[in-house]
């Protein structure tokens, strides 16, 4: 690493790898046309877990636009300075109306960078009105320090009890910016620590503030609390940094880290390590099963993975105009081998593991 | 069955190592359950969290496959410390731990060497 271009987006470079059908059909050839791995369809009828059902819905996931500041090398958005797929204030408005309505108890933004979208702080606003109980916003962190009109954002997430959720790879600056970029360590930590400024992360603190830790490379995350352990200790004695809690990410084998894992011809390695930690006590976890996602054109999916790959919902319902989620509670979640990605080990989700 | 189909393929291949044959160690309890079974239960347990900690035997186990070149087991433990959020400085480190103890051991056998020297001279 890095072995790919990294300042443009797939989508820009007008890479194969854009087009979701491309990335579906490597998913579904090679070890796993010619029976060497069993498809993940097989793998859950092994233990009665297939078709994969809801459960109740607890999780909206609105992602409000690709647009980053940043091009990290792992991101299954495809997400970068470059996209323009945004939401609109139309589209949110339509979110609002479901979320003023909605039996799910957290509301998740995220993105690309979501307060990049030029609506950001209107729909949080108007969104922290309907009482849900825990509301995050996932912060790339560099943003509050990408440009003056970002700076406030600690106050303003403040303002509206927001719980903010926030990627670092690592306590260290190589590995940071390696997947990340040059400097984004630096700007993390400063962010993290204007975060803290305003109170968010002390250990009594109802202002929450939680890392996400994804893997460096071709290898799967290793035991959460440990983890988090190291997190707490190095972010502490380096740069007097507190946060709550960490989730530690697997990342899945779409877009950008596909990219890199073929680029890399650890493609094949890296489905095995999957394969080989599938843990069935996660399927029964795994977010599909208490998440919609939806998209910023308003579509609706399983999880933020299957919107990246078009995968939409397999429902009657499948716009939030005609958002209905008794009908949308009663269906498949539509599943591939990156879903593989999701039962590894201790299992993976966007609220770290699930086993 | 289908072992044995890949092991040929693999002799064909003329070559001693192939990365794919980690993913294959598991199947060595094929030929001896009993034997096998119980090196698998007695190195999982060897592995878990005690006195010391995973990431701690991690590294232990990266020098010592550095000092036996098990290509497998630099393969695993390679990955297994990355995993562990062990970062390249503290891989290497303990790679010079393993390196000092083989050197060291190679040159304290000089010892024996002078002494022999020191009774065979007058």
């Amino acid at each position: 690493m890095p072995v790919t271009e990294t300042k443009k987006s797939l989508h820009k470079r007008h890479d194969d790898l854009a087009q979701a059908n491309k990335q579906l059909e490597i998913l579904s050839s090679g070890i796993f046309a010619d029976g060497e791995l069993p498809t993940f369809a097989e793998k859950i009828k092994e233990t009665n877990q297939f078709p994969l059902r809801p459960k109740k819905l607890e999780i909206l996931q609105i992602n409000v636009g690709y647009m980053c500041n940043q091009v990290c090398e792992h991101c299954h958005v495809d997400a970068g300075p470059d996209r323009k797929e945004i939401m609109t204030w139309e589209t949110m408005e339509q979110c609002l109306e479901v979320i003023k309505n909605t039996g799910a108890h957290t509301l998740d933004l995220t993105g690309g960078a979501p307060e990049m979208n030029p609506n950001f702080r209107r729909f949080v606003e108007e969104a922290s009105k309907a009482g849900i109980k825990d509301f995050i916003v996932r912060s790339n962190l560099t943003i509050i320090r990408a440009n003056k009109k970002y700076h406030d954002l600690p106050e303003f997430f403040k303002k509206h009890n927001v719980h903010v959720v926030s990627s670092m790879p690592h306590w260290t600056r190589g590995k940071t910016d390696k997947q990340r970029g040059e400097g984004v360590f630096d700007k993390s930590i400063k962010a993290l620590q204007e975060l803290n400024a305003v109170g968010y992360g002390m250990p009594d603190s109802d202002l929450r503030l939680d890392l996400v830790y994804n893997p460096n490379g071709a290898y799967l995350p290793s035991d959460q609390a440990g983890m988090e352990k190291d997190f707490k200790k190095a972010l502490m004695e380096d740069f007097g940094i507190q946060f709550h809690n960490l989730f530690a990410i697997t990342n899945l084998p779409i877009a950008r880290f596909l990219d890199y894992l073929i680029a890399s011809e650890n493609y094949e390695d890296y489905m095995y390590q999957l394969v080989e930690a599938y843990n069935p006590a996660a399927v029964a976890n795994v977010m599909c099963t208490n998440t919609i996602s939806i998209s910023w054109d308003g579509w609706l999916y399983d999880c933020d993975f299957n919107q990246m790959l078009d995968l939409k919902v397999n429902s009657k319902v499948k716009h939030i105009s005609e958002y209905n989620e008794d009908v949308l509670n009663d269906r498949n979640i539509i599943i591939s081998q990156h879903c593989y990605g999701c039962t590894a080990g201790a299992g993976s989700s966007c609220q770290g593991t699930v086993a | 069955m289908l072992f044995i189909t890949q092991n040929k393929k693999q002799m064909a291949n003329n070559n001693y190592y192939d990365p794919a044959d980690l993913r294959k160690f598991g199947k060595i309890t094929e030929w001896s359950e009993e034997l096998g079974t119980k090196f698998f239960d007695y190195y999982g347990k060897v592995f878990e969290e005690g006195a010391l900690t995973a990431r701690e035997k991690a590294l232990i186990a990266l020098a010592v496959a550095h000092t036996e070149q098990c290509p497998y087991c630099i393969d695993a433990y390679t990955k297994d410390t990355l995993q562990r959020g062990v970062t390249k400085e503290q891989m290497m480190e303990a790679i010079h731990v393993g390196a000092a103890i083989k050197s060291g051991a190679t040159l304290v056998h000089g010892t024996m060497m002078m002494n022999k020297v020191n009774k065979l001279e007058m």
